[in-house]
């Protein structure tokens, strides 16, 4: 806080919300690098969340226990995938294909990103979905068979909603490691501080905020212009996720256990 | 049962104190511009100057077990940041200091001294199926700019332009920027166009240019491979074209050749001066040229 705010002194208004980051010519407009974060969080939000959670709903309800007992492991494996080494993949194998495969004129580009994001926000968002699922208690379930529901009806009527705020909280998570996440974009996006202008920007180079603090950090002379503004990006880094947490907050209604006892 | 949890407690609580006590940090290297260390030397700045700096320093460790040196790369912006809050004595740099950066280090003091340790090329390069041979610095700049957006218009194939570059800390990036980019004209101030891509270092260039063919990038000499073409610069249309090489750049005809530095606060002292005279003897310009940089004697 204390590094960051001078910045709202030392520039304008307009130069900051101007649409041109380039530092060394004193150009901080950081609406390209808020724009770049944005796409590529929300993007590996669209690839992830239908992944994640078809997965966990595959893993918790569906899954004879043989096939889990392989598919579990592998979820695990892929959370400990250091975020560099899928950016060197992502550098190596997934861009060229990209770019190959999409006609694009460079397989740096946001979409990459969000892949590799996708890739590492799953295994976060299938494990907390699965726990959710577990909590769930399975008098729920014994009820609605009695009533006649197949499994899907099961599943899709009575145990998703009543995990709904254990699901939130995976998606918030999620969302939030996409937004802090830094060596992979860094590697595979080009940082090139484009502005979203429709469709096409998906498969344009971005740059995001934290791989400009990460760039950028190391030579600002303490105390500068330039060293204020980007502890403030990090500030802005900071409100978004504040954003993200209130919201899921305010949504998740815990539903009220009742008398009936959790079946172990 | 109460002993087993208090036992637990002391081993957690020993755990966390141990690595407090175990610290023995090296000779302090924070000199506020008096007696630098006896035997040690910290190094630090430009990526350009990385190899060929720790290539000096193992030589020079060899043949002075006592001293140590340590380097460390993060651009020439980093090292200079690095110098001046006298966390190192000896700051790499791939471009001349800025007026800024002397500015601040004579507020704390000191007079920054430049000496020049080798001399590098800035190599243009493509994608080995590119068809393009050569190109004027014009045309370099203009597609830089993003004034020339396909190959086609400079003799090329009918495909998209993807420019690449360092990060803006990085020395080569400043230098390019100013004598390509702008021509070497003070008063231009146009900057590369908003979508280049800006990579982290320069083996990601090397990597993208290598497998794209609608790539161009520019890196410094020491860098360029042998799975990447290099393309052949005039300064105008109608001058020679000329590759980049240890002897054109000697003889003055490739159009972007620039010193390296190694920058000091004040006249350097002691094993300092030792460290960086050595550096300009014969002995160590060979390592320089055995990198793919040009030596400093054959001025």
């Amino acid at each position: 806080m204390r590094e960051g705010l001078p910045a709202l002194k030392e520039i304008d208004f307009s130069t900051f919300f101007a649409t041109r980051w380039y530092p060394i010519e004193d150009l901080f407009g950081i609406i390209p690098l808020i724009s770049g974060s944005l796409i590529v969080t929300i993007f590996s939000m669209l690839i992830a969340l239908p992944f994640g959670i078809g997965t966990a709903i595959y893993i918790g309800e569906i899954a004879p226990q043989k096939v889990n007992e392989i598919l579990k492991p592998l979820v695990e494996i892929l959370a400990g995938i250091p975020s560099v080494v899928l950016g060197f993949i992502g550098i190596l194998v997934l861009s060229p294909a990209m770019r190959v495969g999409l006609n694009l004129p460079t397989g740096l580009t946001a979409l990459t990103g969000a892949v590799l994001l996708a890739l590492i926000s799953i295994p976060t968002i299938v494990s907390l979905t699965e726990d959710a699922f577990y909590a769930v208690p399975g008098s729920y379930r014994q009820a609605a068979y009695a009533l006649g529901a197949t499994h899907w009806q099961v599943i899709w009527h009575v145990v998703i909603p009543a995990a709904r705020s254990g699901i939130l909280n995976a998606v918030m998570l999620g969302i939030g490691r996409s937004l802090g996440e830094t060596m992979a974009v860094m590697m595979v996006t080009g940082n090139a501080p484009t502005i979203f202008s429709g469709l096409e920007s998906f498969i344009a180079p971005v740059r995001t905020m934290t791989a400009t603090i990460a760039s950028e950090m190391g030579e600002v002379a303490t105390g500068s212009v330039h060293y204020h503004i980007l502890f403030f990006i990090g500030i802005i880094l900071f409100l978004f996720s504040l954003v993200i947490n209130i919201t899921s907050s305010s949504f998740s209604a815990r539903p009220k256990r009742g008398n009936d006892q959790v079946v172990s | 049962m109460e002993g087993k949890a208090f036992g637990t407690l002391l081993l957690i609580i020993s755990f966390i104190c141990l690595p407090a006590c175990g610290q023995n940090k090296p000779v302090d290297s924070n000199n506020a511009g008096s007696e630098p260390s006896a035997t040690y030397i910290e190094n630090k700045g430009s990526d350009t100057l990385v190899n060929l700096a720790l290539a000096w320093a193992e030589e020079y460790q060899k043949r002075f077990p006592e001293i140590q040196i340590s380097v460390t790369g993060g651009g020439s912006g980093t090292g200079f940041a690095a110098l001046i809050n006298g966390t190192i004595d000896i700051a790499n740099a791939s471009r001349g200091i800025k007026q800024e950066e002397i500015d601040s280090a004579r507020e704390l003091g000191f007079e920054p001294v430049e000496h020049i340790v080798a001399n590098d090329a800035i190599a243009v390069i493509i994608n080995p199926t590119n068809p393009v041979e050569k190109l004027t610095l014009d045309q370099v700049s203009r597609i830089y700019k993003g004034e020339i957006t396909n190959w086609q218009d400079v003799g090329g194939e009918d495909r998209p332009i993807v420019k690449l570059s360092r990060e803006t800390n990085s020395g080569t990036h400043v230098y390019f920027l100013e004598t390509v980019v702008r021509l070497g004209s003070k008063e231009d101030i146009s900057i590369f166009s908003r979508d280049t891509l800006l990579l982290p270092s320069s083996e990601g260039i090397i990597s993208e240019v290598r497998d794209n063919p609608n790539a161009i990038g520019y890196d410094g000499l020491g860098y360029v491979t042998e799975d990447v073409k290099m393309v052949a610069l005039a300064p105008k249309a109608g001058d020679a074209y000329i590759l980049p090489a240890a002897a054109t750049v000697i003889n003055g005809t490739y159009p972007i050749s620039r010193h390296l530095f190694m920058v000091t606060r004040g006249q350097p002292q002691g094993i300092q001066q030792k460290y960086l005279e050595w550096i300009i003897s014969d002995d160590a310009q060979a390592i320089v040229a055995e990198l793919g940089f040009v030596p400093v004697l054959g001025e």
